[in-house]
Order: C-alpha cells, then structure tokens, then sequence
C-alpha cells in the first residue's frame, strides 16, 4: 500500500471528562444536547444513567466517565449529551464539556501502548499529541458493545 | 421482489397476493364441507378458487402450479357436477391438495424447486379419486363432459341452422355436415381489451385451442383500427370473429378464453336462426343454453366481484354479450357478488407512519394538555371544552388507525390446521382441529410474531396433549382427538386459547423430570399449579422420547418468551383426563396502552390500567408479617402478598411504615393477586408505547416506555415480571424461570 493511500484526513470531536481529554470520530456524532434529566432503569449498571426523550424516540444515556472508570463529576448545566449512533442504535453519552473539532491525518494516530491502567484495553483505539496534550480517541464499537454483555 | 421496473414482476406480485385470498377461500371452503356442509356454493367456490389459481398460473407460465391444479380442478368438478361424493376420505386429499397447491405457490413465487415427487404422489392419488367413481381417469375428462351434453337441444339447434346461414361469414363446412347429431356451431366474438397484451397473453394460442375443437372459421375484424398516424401502437385495436363447428359443449369452448378472463370482451353463443347478425341470434329466439353456460358466467361474475382491485373488469353486458337468457343470469349473479367488501391493498409502511404520525399526536394531545391545565384556565372556558373534544377526536382517529393493522386471525388459525393435519399423521393420531372466534381482529405484527409460538403448541398438543388412539379407547375417549383453537376478544385483551382433550399433565412425571434436571430442589413443596409452569422452564421436555414432531430443541419457554415479547402472557390449566388448555392473553395493539400513571421514588412510572384490579390506602394493622421480609396485607378475608415497587425497582429501600401508603392489587399470572405499595396515582390515561432498545441493555420488569406530557419518558411496568422476580426470591422456580426469559 502507497503511503498517501494510508493517509486519510480523520476530523475529531474532542470533550473534557475531568482533566482528561477524549475524542470521538465525528462521523459517528449525530447530534449534541444540553444536559436533560434521565429516567433512571431499575437495575441498571452504574454508568447506565437512563433514557431520554430525543424527539420522539428513547434515546439510552451513558455516563461516559463511569463507563471509562474515571471518577464521576457533578452534574451541571454545562454537561453535555453526545448522541453518537454505531449500527442501528443511538447511544447519548454524557461527557464534560465538547472543547474542540480536529483535523489530521491518520499517520498522526498511535496505537496505544500495552500498558494501560484501564481493563479493557479497547476502549482506546488510538492516542495523538495535539499542543503537546494527549487525545485518547476512543473506540465507540467496544464502549457500546460491553453493554449487551453485562445485560445477559 | 424482482426487478422494480418490470411491469410484469408488479402483476406477478398482486397474483401471489390474491393465490393467498383464493387459497384462504379454498381452505374455508373445504373445512365447510368437511364440517358437512357440502351444497353447491360451497364446492363452487373450492372449484373456483382453483380454477383462478390455475389461471393466473398459466398467464405466467407456471406450468407445474396449472398442472396440479388442473388436475385438482378436474376432481372438483366431478364433485360439482354430482358425480362423486365428498367422502371424508377424498376430502382428507383435498385437504393435502390445497395445502400442497399453496406450497406451489409459495415455491413459483420464491422460485424454488418444485417437489415434483409430492405432486406425482397426489396427482396419482386423485387419479386413483376418479377410478373410484368409474369413470375415466384424468385426461379424459373432455370424453366425459361430452357424455353428459344435454343431446336433444343440440339437435335443435342444428336443425335451426341449416335454414337460415349468415352471410357475411363463409360457413360453408357448416352445410356439409348439418345432420351430425353431436355437432353445435357457436359463434365466438372475441374482443382482446388491451390488458390481456399487458398480460403477456397471446391471441393466436386461443384460436388455435379453438382450432383443435373442430372446423373453425376466423375472421379477423379490423375495421376499428385506425389510420396509421392515429394508431396507438399499446391498445388492442383487432378482434375475431370465430364460427366454430364442434361436438364438445359450449363450457369447454369458454375454456379455451379461460386465462383471459375479464381481459377481453367475449360473446359466445350458439348459432341460430334470423342471422343476419350472427351473434345476436341468441336475443331474437332466447332460446335456453345448455346449463353450463349460465352456471359459468355466474361464477365468473363472481369472480370478477371478489377480486375487485383487477383492472377494467367488464360489465356482465359486455363480458356476456347481450343474449337475454344470459343478462338474466348477470342480475343474478350481481346479488350474490354484493357481500364481497371491496378492499385497498395499502403499502404497510404508510400504515407505520400512519400509527407513529398518530402516536405524536397523542404525546402532543397529552402536552398541550398538560399546559392548558397548569395555565390556570377555568375547566368551563372555550379552550378548555375544545381540548376535551380534541382529546376525543384522538382517540378516534388512534382507534380507526389501529383498526386498518388488525386482521382476523384466521389466516394464522388456517396454517394451524394444516399443522394440526401435519401432526396427526406424523404421530398417527386421528386429530380434528375446532377453530373458534376466527374473525377476531389482531393486530398484523402480533399474527405474524404469533405463528411460531403458536405452531409450537399445537404440534405439543397433537403430539403431547393427545393420548395414542388405543389408551383414548381404553379411557372411554372417542377415537377421535380434538384439538381446539380459538381466539375472543376479553375486557381490551385478545385471548387465544389451545386446548386438547387429552389426558392432561402427568404432573408427577413433570416434577420427576425437573428433579431430575435439577431446575427444582427437592425440599420445595410445589403446587399442582406451580408443576403445571416446570413446562415453561428452559430445555424441559416431557416426552420421553424426543420425537421429529415436537423435541425440535424449542421448549415452552421459547413459546413464553415470544409471547412476552408481544406483552401477552400465557397460563395453563390442566386436568387429568380431560384435557390440557394453554391460555394467551395479549394486547390488542401494540402502539398504546391504557395505562395509570404513578409516582414511586420520585419517579413517574405507568402501569397498564388492564392488570390494576383496585387501589386501597393501607394501614399499619392491615399488613401482617409472614417472615422477615415478607409481608402480605388483608384484603377482605385474603392475603395478599405485599411488595413496595420503589424497592423492586431498586429505587429506594423498602418502605418500613405503610401507614397511610397507596397500594395497587395487581392481577397476576394464575389468577393470583399482589399488592404493589406505590407513593400516588397521578393519572389514568392513554400512552403511546416506545420501544427500549433491548439490544443495549435490557432493564427487568420494564416492557416499554412512553413519553410523558411534559417531555420526560416514564417506564411502563411488566407487572408479572417484577412480581414473579419478587416472588422469585422466596422461590426457586420463578426465579429461574425468569432469568430464563430475560436472557
């Protein structure tokens, strides 16, 4: 495979949880939403916050911090929903704050290293240094996927 | 299905659909025969229903689909025409026909392959049906009708012809063999309408099946074709005028037009005198017809009024030509047409968007309400009596949309008795199928996600239910198993129940085998309800050896999921020697429910209204202790088991002081009760149901979700679940039931 072939132009969407950064693929954003109140499911796990009415439809919200075993932050009005879909489902995921949209290439993307103090190692697809500050860029597939699991 | 553009594959597709309403009708119509009812309107629409199969097969060159129902054909019409009797047996084998005619539908239309060793099978069983009756066999069924022409009007006829001869025709074969006692000269005016071009038929076939019959004399009449500039290359501009000279009867001339039918104008009529305009010749003598005649055309008629989305059906005048003897028979033919409801074929998802249209519509009912009310205006005001009248028209509107996706259930009731049919010969047991209620509108989704459940029980009753012919002779049974299906319509509910009159549970053999399995522990003392619901446990099977019939790796709990998957719910009722009777209860639709709407923890949860049999407000002393977290409140002289929802939903901890708390009594499973400690009731009314992305994360006890007036969703509540998850604790087999279910 040719070098320029490899190089595909990659736009992120970049949020806060706590002091860390994360980024998604924005071709699988559909939509942002400021915080609403989730009706809570019975029995649910903790990162599971509910479900919310996106216009008609039951749109399932997950808190992403709990989902990545970070350290829960308060909620506030400047929380935002990310509505992000992945096959024929949509999932909400409620992060800090959206900072920024980035562009860059593919070639600008690492795999993460072996060593991660997270379980899952494919909840981080790939990691890339933006100013000097790491951007974990997340793998939505395996965030999501777990889910189904846990459920069973 | 194929090619959009294909006009043919369009045609094609509404043929299938109405092979479906031919094949329904065919069932139906050998079921009444069966139940003995075997007049004439009965075997007419049988005979008919497989004669328009066959014609539509043959304009699209089915050939294995005309061959069989030809044949099946011919041995109806020895039944119609009174030359054999419907015996139970014949109609065992019309009964295999039918549903071997509707495998060949299917198959023509998935293009599969044809199981030609089934259709030789039949084919030969049918022509062992007409060695029965001494007559030829099969293809000599032209021989025999030509055995029953009614001689002596032919002979007059001829009589009649030889005086006077139409001069604008040639007939001159006529003249040479006038005294031919068999031989009857028709006059055939043949008008192709521009349909039967579309359809891909072929005028020179039928004047060659003409050909075949005897001399024949074809006119081609071309004066509406127009001068070149004017003609329309796509409509039909030529028609013939045939004088046929033939000893078969009239009927089988008709045959000749049979795939045409009601694509073209078609006048036949038997030559007679005055004929200066041979094809009116019948008006001036009215001179009676054979009897064929007018029985085909009143079965044509009907045929057009039934299917009543073909195209440019022709009038009874045209299509019949203006003979008095035959208008006659086209009044009365319309009568008998009437009752045939003229139906739309409508695209399913325009209904879907219909049903979600409506469905907005109530959410946005229920918001404008809910802010009119809180804008303080007087309950008497103008705006306030119209949203009682909007409200109304809603709900209307919501009911009559609901109606166009329900359907009788007797499509789905038809299959069964081809499964129940299936069965019995398989495990050799002589099983009647009594279908009951089988007009009972259900909602499409819940017939078509009900067949495979439904297949199941059946087949678990025919091989379960029923006891072998020798042990129900022993048992003072008639030979003769039955197995009833039927369907009602119960307080908002649909209620489908299976029964058998067989020899009931073995409810020991059931408890031995779940022991044996380890699903229960041996310490629990279970009740004779509680063993009857070990069927519903995941990979129980009672049947000691797993026969190809049931034991296809799906047990009852498959069956109980399904049916919790519509929101339905199934029970069973057992007696020994008696019979064994499952009971589905499901809801009408699944796009709204009745629901009540209530507070618990904070939360707004709704419950369908259907299962709250009464609210009462507790008092301490009403609540007695069972064991330490269990209680059960005195409901007049009853206990009833006590469980706090905000606890079971894992909302909050059980609330310890139920003074003054609200409760609702629950119907369960099995008739049984259970109180459920709510915070309020807020409000009684219609909610659309959303669906929970399951794939996700499914929540127990939680069946949907709906969208409140003011935005936020509110969970509907599966009442069962939550309380057999309650009960489970206490109990091992609900709760392995359950978790059985959920996953």
């Amino acid at each position: 495979m040719s070098e320029i072939e490899n190089e595909q132009a990659l736009e992120l969407l970049t949020f806060k949880l706590g002091k860390q950064e994360y980024s998604l693929d924005i071709m699988s954003v559909r939509e942002i939403r400021s915080w609403t109140r989730t009706t809570p499911l019975p029995h649910a796990p903790d990162y599971m916050m509910g479900v919310i009415n996106l216009r008609g439809t039951v749109l399932p919200v997950v808190n992403l911090a709990l989902r990545l075993k970070l350290e829960d932050s308060e909620y506030s009005d400047r929380n935002v929903i990310i509505v992000v879909h992945h096959g024929e489902s949509m999932t909400g995921l409620l992060v800090d704050a959206v900072s920024d949209i980035l562009a860059l290439s593919s070639d600008d993307l690492q795999q993460p290293p072996e060593t991660q103090r997270d379980n899952d190692p494919n909840l981080v697809a790939a990691l890339t240094l933006i100013d000097d500050r790491m951007i974990r860029v997340l793998n939505l597939g395996s965030i999501v996927k777990p889910l189904e699991r846990s459920a069973a | 299905m194929t090619d959009p553009n294909d006009p043919m594959a369009e045609i094609r597709a509404s043929f299938f659909i109405e092979c479906e309403e031919l094949l329904e009708a065919l069932q139906d119509g050998l079921q009444e025969m069966y139940d003995g009812n075997d007049d004439t309107e009965t075997i007419n629409v049988v005979f008919r229903a497989v004669h328009s199969i066959k014609g539509g097969a043959g304009a699209f060159g089915l050939e294995a689909l005309v061959r069989f129902a030809h044949r099946f054909e011919t041995v109806l019409d020895e039944i119609r025409a009174g030359r054999m009797s419907p015996d139970p047996d014949a109609l065992k084998l019309f009964f295999q026909c039918a549903d071997h005619l509707s495998d060949l539908v299917r198959f023509s239309r998935d293009g599969e392959d044809i199981p030609e060793a089934e259709t030789a099978k039949l084919l030969t069983l049918l022509d062992g049906l007409l060695g029965d009756t001494g007559g030829p066999s099969g293809q000599a069924e032209e021989e025999e009708e030509i055995d029953f022409q009614p001689a002596t009007l032919t002979l007059d006829l001829d009589f009649s012809d030889v005086e006077d001869l139409p001069e604008d025709i040639e007939p001159l074969d006529v003249l040479s063999n006038p005294a031919h006692a068999g031989t009857t000269t028709y006059v055939i005016s043949f008008k192709p309408e521009n349909e039967l071009f579309e359809t891909g038929n072929e005028p020179l076939h039928m004047l060659r099946a003409l050909e075949e019959m005897g001399h024949c004399t074809v006119v081609c009449q071309t004066e509406k074709l127009p001068a070149l500039e004017a003609l329309a290359p796509e409509t039909a501009y030529i028609s013939w005028l045939v004088e046929l000279e033939s000893e078969v009867e009239e009927a089988e001339v008709a045959s000749a037009f049979e795939f045409v039918e009601g694509l073209c104008e078609l006048d036949i009529s038997v030559k007679q005198t005055d004929a200066d305009v041979p094809a009116h010749a019948v008006v001036s003598e009215g001179i009676a017809k054979p009897p064929a005649v007018p029985e085909r055309a009143l079965g044509e008629q009907e045929n057009v009024a039934l299917s009543s989305d073909k195209p440019a059906t022709p009038g009874p005048d045209t299509a019949l030509g203006p003979g008095k003897p035959i208008v006659k028979q086209s009044a009365k033919a319309a009568p008998a047409a009437a009752p045939a409801k003229s139906v739309v074929r409508v695209d399913l998802d325009r209904i879907e968007r219909l049903v979600n249209l409506v469905g907005e519509l109530v959410i946005n009912q229920a918001m404008l309400s809910q802010s009119l009310e809180s804008s303080g205006l007087s309950p008497h005001s103008d705006a306030m009596n119209g949203l009682e009248e909007f409200q109304r028209l809603t709900r209307d509107i919501q009911d009559s949309v609901m109606m166009i996706r329900a359907q009788p259930v007797k499509s789905l009731f038809q299959r069964m008795s081809r499964i129940v049919r299936e069965a019995s010969a398989a495990v050799e047991k002589d099983v009647r199928l009594v279908t009951e209620g089988d007009s009972t509108e259900v909602d499409k989704t819940v017939i078509e996600r009900l067949a495979d459940p439904l297949t199941h029980m059946i087949r678990n009753a025919v091989d379960h239910g029923l006891e072998t012919t020798e042990e129900r002779l022993s048992a003072g049974k008639p030979a003769q198993g039955h197995v009833r299906l039927t369907a009602a319509h119960r307080s908002g509910r649909v209620v489908i129940e299976v029964s058998d009159d067989g020899g009931g549970i073995n409810r020991d053999k059931v408890h031995q085998i779940a022991l044996d399995k380890g699903l229960v522990s041996p310490d629990v003392n279970l009740s004779e309800a509680e063993i009857d619901n070990l069927l519903f446990l995941p990979g129980f099977s009672t049947a000691s050896v797993v026969s190809d019939l049931s034991g296809r790796g799906v047990g009852m709990d498959v069956v109980r999921t399904a049916i919790q998957g519509l929101g339905g719910r199934i029970t069973i009722s057992s007696t020994p020697n008696v019979g064994t009777t499952f009971s589905i209860s499901l809801p009408l639709t699944l796009a709204v429910l009745d629901g009540m709407v209530v507070q618990v923890a904070d939360e707004t949860l709704v419950l369908p209204l259907n299962v709250v049999i009464e609210t009462l407000t507790l008092s301490n002393k009403d609540v007695e202790m069972v064991r330490p977290g269990a209680n059960v409140v005195r409901v007049r002289s009853g206990f009833v088991p006590l469980f706090d929802l905000g606890a079971e939903l894992g909302y909050r901890q059980p609330v310890d002081d139920y003074e003054g708390s609200v409760v609702l009594l629950i119907a369960h499973e099995d008739e049984g009760l259970a109180a459920l400690i709510i915070d309020s009731i807020q409000d009684q009314r219609q909610v659309v149901i959303k669906g929970l992305d399951d794939s996700f994360y499914r929540a127990p006890g939680i069946a949907a979700a709906t969208i409140l007036g003011d935005g936020q969703i509110a969970l509907i509540l599966d009442t069962s679940d939550i309380i057999s998850t309650a009960i489970g604790g206490a109990n091992a087999v609900s709760v392995s039931s359950f978790t059985g279910a959920a996953s």
